[in-house]
């Protein structure tokens, strides 16, 4: 079945695709989203019922491959120590995050210049310095502006309450002398935009009840779809199809009946992560790209990045936040920027964990042998639980090609599109620099007076960041896009999501992601009369 | 991996007892085993998509004791649920996991741990803002960010 033409396409309602969607509703063209996931009801998230724990290890799992639900898509990551994990609804994986908001620094757009690896990207700081403070107004962000160690954002919101946990982190920071300071979170700490302020659920990670956590399908997503946006649920894009031009045309997607539809587009733009969006170009194959569509480079799947995170924790004899705050309230730029008489270049940021709720802690430290079957068990339990702080060094992981995604032989997803194979091994260098977290990691620990220390290295179901498989660059045979996100191969067609990434930085990709999309949206707005040349 | 929709009767009594052995009954503590009978209930109640791996697990757990496992001695339970546990893989974590999960909710634990017996929608948690005074001395300090150029 043919659709009637638009004039903007956009696949998938995650973090990127809203912020241009978004953007683009100004130009009052016809613009429409497709996604394979639906709406989510708050009503039905886990804070809402009292198995709200169990629910994280079946059907609000982060890994797909664990979750099954009718939206997701299978992913082979047998080989790879880090687990991709990602949430698809609208609102995409925002739905599902920690709602940690660091912005990428200045420097790590320099990163060839600076350090000699990998490759400067083709835009600085600068350039996305008005589009981080959009989005910050319009994803609702709280925080302290003034951290010396971060550049220096303006939120609108007061940082979340220290807690518990947050003084005996910063005692131990101020102890061995090492930078700390509140994160920007998209955790609203006052009524916003609608919006109720944090009532301190728990872990916002799967999904906020209450609303204060950001996600785009309650930020960006109203104001799209006021504007004239139309977003078409439980379409699941095939491929995209080009024309004897070599231009896209449209895409073939499956609805929520499952019937086969063609939407023709005169524009099209992709906003499906460093998994789904190689995935879905290398599935869109033709006579003109036989080897995926905008992969003249061949690197289309390839330098896939994570931030390897390499956790430690352990238990305090003060009672800690455990499960009544969000999960992340503090950051430390402490070991950001390359010193080489560490070993290896670049750097991590940290992030603090306030703790854990009794079913996680009571699973996770059996698995960790310091929580014991039999009589002890329960005097254990009482000493571990509601007493955990935990320390993550998010470390940057460099561009390597042969870190990949490719398609699966095998493996289909509901619909029988190929689904996406990740090959990946952690390199030397991410080693060495998560070896050098660990250690000033148990510092922070020991700093803190905890014991039982236990680590995560890395944390395997830790694939949120999925980053670099489309990288944007000025050479079409080192890039898949240009400067402003259009494909050197496709002229109207165009990626926003963090596969866009030419390096990864050591935080939290999200806020980044989402001033990428919002300055490609603005310059495609600014060169619609010669958007194609 | 089995394919088992439902316990047998032999395999929920080993779960029973395998729950026992996890989490005891406590005087000290004033809480009930895993292996209580209402807990027993809620675990069957919601194994769901978890079902096979734990009929699996029950089922090794089973070959490993050779008899239902509250027929063995304390010596060779124990010796069976060691090596259960170190060997068992995924579907053992899985077992202990449901056990886990399901007292872990139990009233009489939760009043126990001085947990409220509530979701945590709509009522929430307060936090107490806490002594940002801690945050002067890494003002004091500053610094600046590493130059672009």
């Amino acid at each position: 079945m043919t659709n009637d033409p638009v004039d903007v396409l956009i696949i998938g309602a995650g973090a990127s695709g809203a912020a241009v969607a978004w953007s683009l509703a100004d130009t009052k063209m016809h613009i429409l989203c497709l996604d394979q996931g639906g709406w989510m009801n708050p009503a039905e998230y886990p804070s809402t019922g009292r198995d709200w724990e169990a629910k994280f290890y079946g059907e609000w799992s982060s890994s797909p491959n664990v979750r099954k639900r009718p939206e997701d898509y299978p992913v082979n990551d047998d080989n790879s120590p880090i687990k991709v994990v990602n949430f698809n609804a609208v609102g995409g994986s925002t739905v599902m995050y920690t709602a940690h908001w660091p912005r990428l620094h200045p420097s790590d757009f320099k990163v060839k210049t600076l350090d000699g690896v990998a490759d400067d990207w083709p835009i600085d700081y600068d350039a996305l310095t008005p589009f981080f403070e959009e989005n910050d107004r319009m994803m609702g962000v709280s925080g302290l502006s003034g951290d010396p160690l971060s550049p220096l954002s303006h939120p609108p919101m007061p940082q979340q309450p220290l807690g518990l946990s947050g003084p005996l982190i910063g005692k131990a920071m101020n102890k061995l002398g090492w930078h700390w300071w509140p994160s920007d979170t998209t955790v609203a700490t006052m009524d916003y935009e609608g919006r109720a302020r944090c009532i301190n659920l728990g872990h916002c990670t799967p999904a906020c009840a209450q609303g204060a956590k950001a996600s785009t399908d309650i930020t960006y997503w109203p104001h799209a779809i006021r504007a004239g946006v139309e977003l078409r649920t439980h379409c699941r894009v095939r491929e995209i199809l080009t024309n004897e031009d070599g231009m896209a045309s449209g895409v073939v997607y499956y609805d929520r009946d499952g019937v086969e539809q063609f939407q023709p587009a005169e524009v099209v733009i992709i906003a499906c992560n460093g998994v789904g969006t190689p995935r879905l170009l290398l599935n869109s194959v033709s006579g003109k790209f036989p080897n995926g569509l905008a992969n003249s480079s061949g690197l289309v799947g390839k330098n896939l990045m994570f931030h390897p995170y390499a956790q430690i924790y352990g238990f305090v004899k003060e009672p800690t936040d455990s499960n009544r705050a969000p999960p992340t309230c503090l950051w430390s730029k402490e070991f950001y920027d390359t010193d080489l008489s560490r070993g290896f270049v670049r750097g991590y940021g940290i992030q603090f964990g306030r703790g854990a709720g009794p079913v996680f802690e009571a699973v996770a430290s059996e698995q960790k042998g310091i929580l014991p079957w039999g009589r002890d068990h329960h005097r254990v339990f009482r000493k571990l639980n509601g007493h955990r702080l935990a320390v993550s060094a998010i470390c940057e992981d460099l561009p390597e090609e042969h870190n990949r995604v490719t398609l699966d032989p095998v493996l289909k997803d509901s619909h029988g599109i190929p689904a996406p194979k990740v090959d990946y091994t952690i390199s030397a260098n991410s080693r060495k620099m998560m070896d050098h977290g660990l250690a000033r990691g148990r510092e922070i620990l020991e700093a803190a007076g905890a014991t039982d220390i236990c680590i995560n290295d890395p944390i395997p179901w830790g694939g949120w960041h999925l980053l670099g498989t489309a990288r944007m660059g000025t050479d079409p045979a080192r890039s898949v896009v240009n400067e402003w996100g259009r494909s050197h191969d496709v002229k109207n067609l165009f990626i926003v999501d963090g596969s866009i990434f030419v390096t990864s930085g050591g935080v939290n990709p999200t806020s980044t992601i989402q001033a990428l999309a919002l300055y490609i949206a603005d310059q495609m707005k600014q060169r619609l009369a010669n958007l194609f040349d | 991996m089995s394919d088992a929709k439902e316990l047998t009767a032999a395999q929920r009594a080993d779960l029973r007892t395998v729950a026992a052995m996890i989490v005891p009954e406590s005087a000290e503590y004033k809480v009930p085993g895993a292996d209580d009978a209402a807990i027993q209930a809620d675990m069957l109640a919601t194994l769901g998509r978890d079902t096979a791996l734990v009929a699996q697990a029950l089922d090794h757990l089973a070959d490993l004791a050779g008899k239902p496992l509250a027929e063995l001695d304390d010596a060779r339970r124990d010796a069976v649920a060691q090596e259960f546990r170190s060997r068992g893989g995924a579907a053992a974590a899985t077992l202990v996991r449901v056990v886990l999960q399901c007292y872990y909710r139990d009233d009489r634990v939760l009043r126990s741990l001085g947990l409220e017996l509530r979701a945590p929608f709509p009522k929430g948690h307060v936090l107490p803002d806490g002594d940002w005074s801690l945050l002067d001395p890494v003002k004091a300090r500053g610094g600046t960010l590493r130059r672009a150029t």
